[in-house]
């Protein structure tokens, strides 16, 4: 079945809908609109306004009143329109949902699903292209996902919806008009573990989201370069999946880790360590990092390719590890 | 002014060692040349000498800990100007100028390394860390190549994984496939550090440096070799006609005219005297020729005699003898390991007669000398029985041809020959 | 202030019991700011003596299905629900016994048991978790309702704006009780708040709101039933202004720069334990010796509570990393 990145993501709501009746979508625009992003088109015809919830522009209401919802016994998708406005909401994401189950000894778990759009590349400026997941990912409590692959973004959202803990789901803006094929019948997709998109030998080249994509065509181009380069997808973000980051480390002594996000105090910063902690006598060469740059993403398109990580910065990058360059790769 | 005194490093392949004993304590005055410890090494127990006139003021290594190369074993308290210096630029004038004339002085320890990693007369500046991938220093381990000897392929000519599996395909050729991720180390697996080698631990250590070092030699020296027998009749019959007024503690012993004769000869054939490193040879500023001695047990080492051009036959032989004793209870002091610049070997009266070495590296020449034999001679028309030696050389093609061969091991025979005159 | 006369006593029983709540908080803070000093309790201690009439009246009010959040001045709340003063103490010190398992502390309590989700102490923080477990209710078809406590600090906050208006937008069963002590720590409400009339700007939310003499714990239980009636009824939510008054300073390390003894003495004749113990006596329902032994019984179960939290345990420190995620037997 033909599909896009976008109608996967409304199908697994709607599946998710059906299939429990304590699931509701609630966020800005999510229903008269239809989404910002048109995730959630139709289905507020088809579930009704109580399920398919517009809230007020209040991330921090509603995404508490979410956190509330899910202690009440109801399984709640908080749609938090860009992780932009989620700093809105950042006491009740950090100080009630990660927080509340330890704080009560383990008496309120807080079984909530968030969603929200990230990354730039749409000339929308500064306050609107951040990818800040590697933030999120510093707090111990939650769950980070981000699907990438149309089959991820159709079962990770059920699988998230099932864990007792919030999940906070990472879609890419860039992502959502992806198309592609999708079996009928997708099944559900598991939200812990990595997963190698592209088998190499010579540099593994880790990342999520749209950076799996940048990354499976550095692949292509390093390939005729006679450079056989392994693509891993992290998808979760917290819990890393160290088995699988050393794993393909061990076996091509290259790393290369690409992120929107900056690079200071970024989740490819803790990538890079834990490498080095856990297989640096494996490592053939530094880990590389491809980052955002350091700057509030502008908006001229030429500025805005500038700063974030581009498929011949990644090549760049990992040919730097390959042959002898004149000092250390920065 | 405080300085450390570090663990020396006394061979290319020496990347640690440990502390056994201490010979001195806090607040103990040391001169230059004292013998202030012993380090136990792959290569055996080895005594590690001061460089300067210092006040010990603290043990930082306590015996039984191993300590990188590199790393402070004491802390001293220098004197004069000395003072004023850091010790790590101190360290790096020392260390940078082992070819230039300056070091006749006995600040040598590091001969080998630095000859590796610092060829010219630097500035003041630390020779340079050699870049290695941690998973080629694994490797390298494994695989028992010698890093030193690499070129680097990777980022800022860092040596890869790649640059020692195809070094070790190269000499050995039966390695395995390069992609061996995730494997363990075949063997051997590194001593528990708190440990104090054994016998046997030692005996293997010191196999593994041997096969170290003659791998390299074998896979990149290309050897030739010379050999010439004449008779000693002449020689041996001066020797204990000298030997005859002599107690027997002071009797001179054949090796030290051997070791005289090849020192001799080599201050006239320098390039048979030194090190290649670094695509070239590099003479020795002075002749110390290493002894191969054979240990109990198994294994050999060659310690330098140094200066042995410059000393009497009693001198050498009074040495020879302290060596090769001190070498079998494994007491060898850093400079006498890491300091030879042709090495000599001789089996003695073993009874075989002729022995080919193979040359240490980054050393370019080895003189081998077989058992004495009883053969036919024939002089002057006149056939008779002589005792008989087989002098042999094997050299590197690199620094020098065989022509220059055979006129340096001829002169060696002619010297043998006239130990009048040594 | 003037308010509207004193609802009548309510049944002898009934009287005694708001009594021997209110009793049970005092005492029990006495001691928890005894064991302070003693540092058998850590961490920050904000005590409610003065304010105990608001907890206990209003709780009184509600059913054991409703659910409760409140703020990090909370031993009143908890105890008032209900949840037992030996495992509150034993979470004042830290102990696994303690109903949060001694992860929270003073400013956390939680218990599943009495539906009360804490213990929150960013201010304002818990509003839209009221309202979220208020929509649950709502979503369910449930008639529970939330008592959702917090201070006149709250006000100032952006979540609290944010709150009212959700639950009132979406017509949930919250009641929202404003605790209004005069103080946001030690910034008076008049240097804090444009409109100090903390109810009328409840309403303009379109929700009913009035203050309530927070002294009184029979006027407090009275309003809080007309609302909680009104709420369960349907009538969305509901806005209480509780105005009291703590005795006590913030917490334990506050000099009370920012009042004066006069007025802390001003209201301590309006002591809410008093202001009911006279009521009684007066009614003929409570004497010396009737006090006297609701003393004792008091001073026994907070005897109790301290040595249950004294012979308690500390949680192996090879569970540190607990209930970050849900254990798999917690996991549905």
């Amino acid at each position: 079945m033909k599909t896009t990145y976008r109608e996967a993501v409304r199908e697994a709501i709607r599946e998710a809908m059906h299939r429990d009746e304590r699931v509701f979508l609630m966020g800005e625009d999510v229903g008269r609109y239809g989404g910002c992003y048109a995730v959630s088109k139709g289905l507020l015809e088809e579930f009704g306004p109580e399920r398919i919830r517009d809230t007020p522009l209040a991330e921090s209401g509603f995404t508490g009143a979410g956190i509330g919802a899910a202690l009440g016994g109801m399984r709640p998708i908080v749609e938090i329109m860009t992780v932009n406005f989620s700093f809105l909401a950042l006491d009740q994401i950090v100080n009630n949902a990660a927080t509340l189950l330890h704080m009560s000894g383990g008496a309120f778990n807080v079984p909530l699903v968030i969603r929200m759009a990230t990354g730039g590349g749409r000339q929308v400026a500064a306050q609107h292209s951040r990818s800040l997941e590697g933030w999120y990912a510093h707090i111990p409590g939650l769950r980070i996902v981000a699907p990438a692959t149309l089959d991820d973004a159709r079962g990770m959202l059920w699988s998230a919806l099932e864990d007792p803990d919030p999940v906070i789901l990472f879609e890419h803006v860039l992502l959502y008009n992806m198309e592609g094929e999708l079996p009928e019948q997708a099944g559900p997709v598991s939200i812990e573990g990595a997963a190698v998109r592209r088998e190499g030998t010579d540099v593994s080249l880790i990342t999520f989201g749209i950076g799996v994509f940048k990354a499976l065509e550095a692949a292509e181009v390093l390939a005729e370069e006679g450079v056989s380069a392994e693509v891993l997808d992290l998808r979760s973000l917290r819990p890393l999946d160290d088995r699988a980051i050393l794993e393909t480390v061990r076996k091509t002594h290259r790393a290369v880790i690409i992120d929107e996000g900056w690079r200071s105090g970024g989740i490819s910063a803790e990538i890079s360590a834990r490498i080095t902690e856990g297989a640096f006598y494996d490592l053939d060469a530094p880990p590389a990092r491809v980052c955002g740059v350091e700057v509030p993403t502008p908006y001229p398109e030429h500025l805005e390719r500038a700063a974030l990580p581009q498929v011949p910065d990644i090549v760049e990058a990992a040919r730097g590890l390959l042959s002898g360059g004149e000092g250390d790769v920065a | 002014m405080s300085k450390p005194y570090r663990m020396p490093s006394l061979g290319a392949g020496m990347e640690d060692g440990t502390v056994i004993e201490w010979h001195v304590e806090p607040g103990q005055r040391v001169r230059r040349g004292d013998v202030v410890g012993v380090v136990d090494t792959e290569k055996g127990a080895i005594e590690i000498e001061i460089w300067e006139d210092a006040e010990v003021l603290e043990i930082v290594a306590d015996p039984g800990t191993k300590v990188p190369v590199g790393e402070p074993l004491l802390v001293l308290a220098g004197q004069g100007d000395d003072d004023d210096r850091s010790p790590s630029a101190q360290e790096s004038v020392e260390a940078a100028t082992p070819g230039s004339a300056e070091a006749e002085s006995p600040a040598l320890e590091d001969v080998w390394d630095e000859s590796e990693a610092a060829p010219e007369a630097a500035p003041v500046e630390a020779a340079p860390r050699l870049r290695v991938s941690p998973v080629a220093r694994r490797r390298a381990r494994e695989l028992r190549v010698e890093l030193e000897s690499l070129e680097g392929s990777g980022p800022g000519g860092a040596i890869t994984l790649a640059d020692v599996e195809s070094a070790a395909r190269g000499e050995a050729g039966e390695e395995e496939a390069p992609d061996s991720a995730g494997q363990e180390p075949p063997s051997s697996p590194p001593r528990p550090k708190d440990e104090e080698p054994g016998d046997k631990d030692r005996h293997a250590a010191m196999r593994k440096a041997i096969a170290v070092a003659m791998t390299r030699s074998k896979r990149e020296i290309p050897h030739y070799y010379l050999a010439h027998a004449f008779s000693l009749e002449r020689t041996l019959r001066w020797l204990s006609r000298v030997n005859e007024e002599r107690r027997p503690a002071e009797r001179l012993l054949l090796a030290s005219l051997y070791l005289k004769a090849v020192a001799k000869s080599v201050r006239e054939f320098p390039e048979f005297n030194g090190f290649w490193d670094d695509g070239g040879f590099r003479p020795a500023p002075g002749v110390h020729p290493g002894m191969a001695i054979s240990l109990r047990g198994g294994g050999l080492v060659a310690p330098a005699i140094h200066d042995a051009d410059q000393r009497s036959l009693e001198e050498l032989t009074k040495g020879i003898r302290d060596l090769v004793q001190r070498a079998r209870s494994g007491h060898l002091r850093g400079s006498e390991v890491a300091d030879p610049t042709i090495t000599l070997t001789s089996l003695g009266d073993r009874g075989v007669e002729t022995v080919f070495g193979v040359i240490y590296p980054p050393q370019v020449a080895i003189v081998g000398v077989g058992s004495v034999v009883e053969r036919p001679w024939a002089v002057g028309g006149m056939v008779g029985s002589h005792r008989v030696v087989t002098l042999t050389l094997a050299a590197d093609h690199r620094a020098s041809d065989g022509h220059r061969g055979s006129l340096f091991l001829d002169r060696i025979a002619r010297h043998f020959e006239t130990p009048e005159d040594l | 202030m003037t308010f509207p006369p004193s609802p009548p006593l309510p049944d002898p029983s009934h009287a005694h019991s708001l009594l021997r709540s209110m009793l049970l908080v005092r005492r029990f803070e006495e001691k928890c700011a005894e064991l302070y000093t003693e540092q058998k309790i850590r961490g920050f201690l904000h005590l409610y003596i003065g304010e105990e009439a608001v907890a206990t009246g209003s709780i009184a009010a509600l059913e054991r299905r409703d659910s409760v959040v409140a703020t990090y001045r909370e031993h009143g709340q908890a105890l008032a629900r209900g949840v037992p003063a030996t495992t509150v103490m034993a979470e004042m010190f830290g102990k696994q016994e303690g109903c949060a398992r001694g992860r929270g502390g003073s400013m956390h309590l939680f218990d599943a048991e009495t539906r009360f989700y804490g213990g929150n102490a960013i201010v304002a923080g818990g509003l839209p978790l009221a309202v979220g477990l208020a929509l649950a209710a709502h979503m369910q078809g449930e008639d529970r309702v939330t008592a959702c406590y917090f201070g006149d600090g709250a006000m100032a906050e952006g979540e609290f704006h944010e709150s009212m208006n959700l639950a009132a937008l979406w017509n949930l069963p919250v009641l929202f009780c404003c605790e209004n002590n005069l103080y946001a720590m030690g910034t008076a409400l008049e240097v804090a708040q444009a409109e100090t009339d903390l109810a009328l700007r409840a309403t303009s939310y379109g929700m009913p709101a009035w203050p309530v003499d927070g002294m009184d714990v029979l006027a407090v239980e009275h309003a809080t039933r007309r609302a909680v009636q009104s709420v369960r009824a349907g009538g969305g939510p509901h806005f209480l202004e509780f105005r009291t008054y703590r005795f006590r300073p913030h917490s334990m390390f506050d000099p009370e720069l920012y009042r004066s003894r006069d007025e802390v003495a001003e209201w301590k004749k309006r002591d809410p334990i008093v202001l009911l113990a006279n009521r009684m006596r007066e009614a003929g329902i409570l004497d010396d010796a009737g006090m006297d032994a609701l003393e004792a019984e008091v001073a026994e179960e907070v005897d109790n509570s301290v040595r249950f939290a004294e012979e308690g345990s500390w949680e192996p420190v090879e569970e540190l990393t607990r209930f970050v995620h849900s254990d798999p037997e917690v996991a549905e």
